[in-house]
């Protein structure tokens, strides 16, 4: 029998019910208001007192109101189905819902259980499977959806039959399991799995060291981003947060794309809503809707929902890893998470942390971005979960605790500078107080090597000593004056400038220049480093900044043109010619 | 007020405080409405049968044994077209003498958008005001703040933009604002006799603080209102939105929360965001844009307030005093526009994007040399050019006083660049300078002035 409780208090969305039996820490109840369902959270219990907090607004509600236990946790409901969906914070499908506005207890299944699927076997009866084991597949838009065995399963598992393959709806048993008491357990498409509990079903977590290709520049050049890695870009409201997310989300290399809009603008939601269904995917020549899944509860959404939705978007993620799928999680923005977190926790009267953030916060962050990685499946296969979270800092100060929680958990940082947007140069990461710990991982060398090139990682490193040089003799020039410096002290600015206007900058919003392959990357990188050893002579200091510019110009042009097209080589015979007219 | 039948009256206060009121009740609703002594409070607490209200005028002179009524309900607001040229306070009642609006009763604060209903905003709002429609275009379903020191004329502008804008409804909701601007805003309104389209919720510097906290809603209910059974353009005013959020800073206080940064309470950012997100255009064809003001101390934008507005809002409008011309101007530098893309270019001429960065880019120019003067360097003849344009088109785009259609702003910039600048300096496209450009004489007039 299920524990029955109710209504005894109301503080905002916090609700405390009298209950009468065993509650579970994290279960969800139902809160019955007028005949609607709200769903709630039990987030402490106290002797029989157990403190909810609900997803809905709790306006009208009275004490003395009867509410229900389901006796399980959130849950998300994991099968074919998924991509390409709209969902809010709670995995209820958006676009099902009826109407303009939200309705209060308004709860869409996440799938269509009508629905038909048509698959194929991967396993024969009597052959030994455990949690998370491939029993078969049905193909989604255009992958491959594993079927597996749920992950709640325990132990091993014997096949004792498998359906032929044909067409079966997602509820129906496409499978028999015997368990080691020779129980028969039936399995269909269709699993369940709580959102704050990490998706195991993996033998190993590895390192990760396999770069992740995003196309933009200033991370894949400077701060490479791996496969299963995690990185976090904070920054000062208008400095391109979005923007950039938008661009990894358009052009990462990965297989699908989960983006967790979480407690930000409607309107950032809707551009995404309206702009992927029309932009094409480069690598399957599909759109880019159909690798895409958006778990949205911007800023005007219930609060509470906004804790799960990051939750919920995980562990949609840890599904299709299982899969032996490459996923890119994008959480915008982590910030109005924790700030969800410290509303709760307010509420609940708990002694507060720095800026009444709780206690424990740092731990909830790392934990969090301790389920990306890269992993290898029982059947030998990899999957992976890179994530990135954008922080909003309060007041721009990178001091404030979710910036340094972050900062602890995230094996990225991508700093988003306010003079570099002031000045309009796009992204506006600044590669020098950014990092990628991956750049030390003796594994992630040992790939680059491989894969692109043996000098990649070295040239990174010249590049950054290039940039910090020509920050140093900027700031002598800014204290002595054009003519108080030697000539060289130009020079050396002026080479950190082409790094910064050739190779840093990026223009998101042209059609070639947007996204580069890393191809692209390493030949401009090692042509612009040439070009930064090559030493040039001038007269007089005021000779320097034409020269560059010119340099600049042509490189730029180049950015603009088809790799290697005949535009390309031309601008690029144009700048050699230029350089040897200098060269002494 | 009258009292009904299964209206539950109760006369023992237990505890009273600057704000709240607590009493035993039973079948109290959370966030329900009731009047102790006639004043209007709102339940925001509920312990058992343990009540706590928060009185919205102040409990000063509340006796223990008040007359405490529930009402049953939230606050509310009676919608119809009758709303239309009336000044309200902060609970929907009219202030202007008027009769009683006759209509649909709602409560305030409903729910959500459904992000997936939502269309993406895509009509420009003309406001005649260069340094707005020009380099920060406005786009219906947005919400934009002004970021403005206590000494600005913003609710001059704003006025200004409402007359001037193209919207079916104008809703004003005025929080804390002093009583001579209220009488201003009015007066305003009146004298342009476009009334019966401007509606009012005024909470004034005279009024109790508290009672701001019920303003953006009332003015955002009725709003919806229009613009969905209506399918109107509506656009919302709401100044000054410091002062709302102070006022939540007082309650939450008076809650016993404790606080987060700059004294404010931890939900200060959901709080803004439910009001700023019903900015939006719905797929039917009405909209709401919302214009609010945030007025700064000393300029500061770190602050908690202005700053977790710009993580909420579409960008923001500085007004900034030029000393060269001795008027406001909207700043070019520091004000965006975020959804300006979806327009500029697009709803408007197409050289409007180059036409703008252009300008934007001598202004910056002119900034520079200025710099440079005052340090005591030369200026070269470019610099010496940047600083006469920067003075007129300070003067005749950026001005707040400026009212041109957008076609005639562009044209102005048009003539500047030709005044001072060659083709080079201006570096345009040269297909766009070649079909909208104004250069003839390039020569003589850099000469002659």
């Amino acid at each position: 029998m299920s524990t029955k409780g109710k209504v005894a208090g109301i503080i905002s969305n916090l609700v405390i019910v009298e209950v009468d039996g065993p509650v579970m820490q994290n279960e969800i109840c139902y809160i019955n208001l007028n005949n609607v369902d709200l769903m709630a959270e039990v987030i402490k219990i106290k002797g029989t007192q157990a403190y909810v907090q609900v997803f809905e607004s709790t306006r009208s509600l009275k004490t003395g109101t009867e509410v229900k236990f389901t006796g399980s946790m959130l849950e998300a409901t994991l099968g074919p189905g998924l991509l390409s969906k709209n969902f809010d914070g709670l995995q209820h499908d958006l676009d099902k819902m009826d109407g303009v506005f939200l309705k209060k207890g308004d709860y869409a299944e996440p799938l269509d259980f009508k629905s038909a699927w048509k698959f194929t076997p991967l396993v024969q009866p009597d052959e030994e499977v455990v949690a998370g084991s491939w029993l078969g597949e049905v193909t989604e838009n255009w992958i491959s959806h594993k079927i597996m065995v749920p992950f709640k399963f325990v132990g091993k598992f014997k096949v004792k039959s498998v359906v032929p393959a044909g067409t079966y709806k997602i509820t129906d048993n496409i499978a028999i399991l015997l368990d080691t008491d020779n129980k028969e357990l039936p399995v269909t498409m269709i699993q369940k799995w709580p959102v704050k509990i990490p998706i195991k079903a993996y033998t190993e977590k590895p390192r990760p060291f396999r770069l992740l290709e995003t196309g933009v520049r200033v991370i894949d050049s400077f701060n490479p981003m791996v496969e299963g890695g995690t990185g976090f870009i904070p920054g000062p409201f208008g400095t391109g947060k979005t923007v950039l997310q938008h661009a990894l989300s358009k052009q990462a290399e990965a297989d699908l794309i989960i983006v967790a809009a979480c407690g930000e603008r409607a309107n950032e939601v809707v551009e995404i809503f309206t702009e992927f269904p029309e932009l094409d995917d480069p690598r399957t020549g599909r759109k880019l809707i159909e690798r895409t899944t958006i778990v949205a509860n911007t800023s005007n959404m219930p609060v509470a929902a906004r804790e799960a939705s990051v939750y919920t978007a995980m562990t949609i993620a840890e599904y299709y890893r299982s899969m032996g799928l490459k996923i890119l999680l994008l959480a915008d923005s982590t910030s109005r998470w924790a700030q969800a977190l410290r509303e709760m926790s307010n509420r609940m009267e708990e002694l507060p942390g720095p800026d009444a953030f709780p206690m424990d916060l740092p731990a909830i962050i790392s934990n969090f971005y301790a389920r990306a990685g890269y992993v290898f499946l029982p059947n030998g296969k990899t999957g992976s979960v890179t994530f990135i979270g954008t922080v909003s800092p309060a007041g721009g100060n990178l001091k404030e605790p979710v910036t340094e929680s972050t900062k602890k958990a995230a094996r990225c940082f991508y700093a988003l500078s306010q003079n570099r947007a002031d000045s309009k140069r796009y992204p506006a990461i600044d590669a020098i107080d950014s990092y990628s710990k991956y750049l030390e991982y003796e594994e992630f060398q040992n790939y680059i090597k491989e894969n692109i090139s043996d000098d990649w990682v070295d040239n990174i490193i010249k590049a950054k000593n290039i940039v910090i040089r020509g920050r140093e003799a900027y700031e002598q020039i800014n204290i002595l004056g054009d003519d108080g410096v030697p000539i060289d002290y130009h020079q050396k600015f002026w080479k950190s400038e082409i790094i910064d206007f050739v190779l840093m900058q990026q223009d998101a919003f042209d059609k070639i220049d947007s996204s580069t392959p890393i191809e692209r990357q390493q030949y401009m990188l090692k042509k612009v480093i040439d070009i930064c050893h090559k030493e040039f002579s001038f007269e007089s200091f005021d000779k320097v900044n034409p020269f560059y510019k010119q340099i600049i110009n042509y490189f730029k042009q180049m950015n603009y043109s088809e790799f290697k097209s005949e535009k390309f080589t031309n601008f690029e015979k144009e700048l050699e010619n230029f350089i040897s007219s200098n060269k002494n | 007020m009258n009292t009904t039948a299964f209206q539950r009256i109760y006369t023992k206060i237990s505890q009273v405080t600057k704000a709240t009121c607590t009493l035993h009740a039973q079948g109290v609703g959370y966030e329900e409405m009731a009047t102790i002594n006639g004043r209007l409070a709102q339940v925001v607490k509920i312990q058992g049968d343990l009540i706590t209200l928060q009185v919205f005028s102040g409990t000063e002179g509340i006796p223990t044994n008040a007359e405490v009524i529930f009402l049953g309900h939230a606050p509310q607001l009676v919608v119809s077209d009758e709303l239309g040229g009336r000044f309200f306070n902060a609970y929907g009642f009219p202030i202007d003498g008027g009769p009683e609006i006759d209509g649909k009763t709602v409560e305030i604060g409903g729910p959500s958008v459904n992000p997936v209903r939502r269309k993406q905003p895509s009509e420009l709002i003309a406001t005649g005001i260069a340094g707005i429609d020009l380099n920060n275009t406005l786009v219906t379903g947005q919400k934009i703040p002004f970021f403005a020191d206590p000494d600005q004329p913003f609710n001059q502008v704003m006025a200004m933009v409402a007359l001037r804008a193209k919207a079916d409804k104008i809703i004003l909701g005025g929080m804390g604002i002093t009583n001579d601007d209220y009488l201003f805003f009015k007066n305003v309104f009146q004298n342009a006799g476009a009334l019966d389209r401007i509606i009012s919720f005024v909470n004034t510097t005279e009024d109790p603080p508290v009672e701001r906290l019920l303003v953006p809603d009332m003015a955002l209910t009725a709003a919806e209102y229009f613009a969905v059974e209506k399918n109107q353009n509506v656009l919302v005013l709401l100044t000054d939105m410091t002062l709302y959020a102070d006022a939540l800073s007082i309650v939450s206080n008076r809650m016993d929360q404790i606080p987060s940064k700059d004294s404010m309470p931890g939900s200060l950012y959901s709080d803004l965001a439910k009001l700023y997100e019903k900015a939006v255009q719905f797929p039917a064809g009405g909209s709401i844009t919302i214009i609010a003001v945030t007025t700064l101390s000393g300029g500061d934008i770190t602050h908690a307030i202005p700053d977790n507005t710009g993580y909420i809002t579409e960008g923001q409008l500085f007004l900034r005093k030029d000393s060269d011309i001795g008027k406001v101007i909207i700043d070019p530098f520091r004000s965006l526009s975020r959804l300006k893309q979806l327009v500029i270019g697009k709803k408007t001429r197409e050289d409007h994007p180059q036409v703008m960065n252009a300008a934007i880019r001598l202004f910056a120019d002119a900034a520079n040399a200025k710099t440079k003067l005052e340090n005591g360097f030369d200026l070269t003849d470019y610099d010496e050019r940047t600083l006469k344009f920067a003075k007129e088109y300070s003067d005749k785009l950026l001005a707040i006083d400026v009212n041109i259609e957008i076609d005639e702003m562009m044209d102005t910039a048009w003539v500047l660049f030709d005044k001072y600048f060659n083709e080079i300096e201006v570096a345009i496209k040269a297909d766009i300078v070649k079909k909208y450009g104004k250069f003839k004489k390039i020569e003589e007039n850099v000469h002659s002035t």
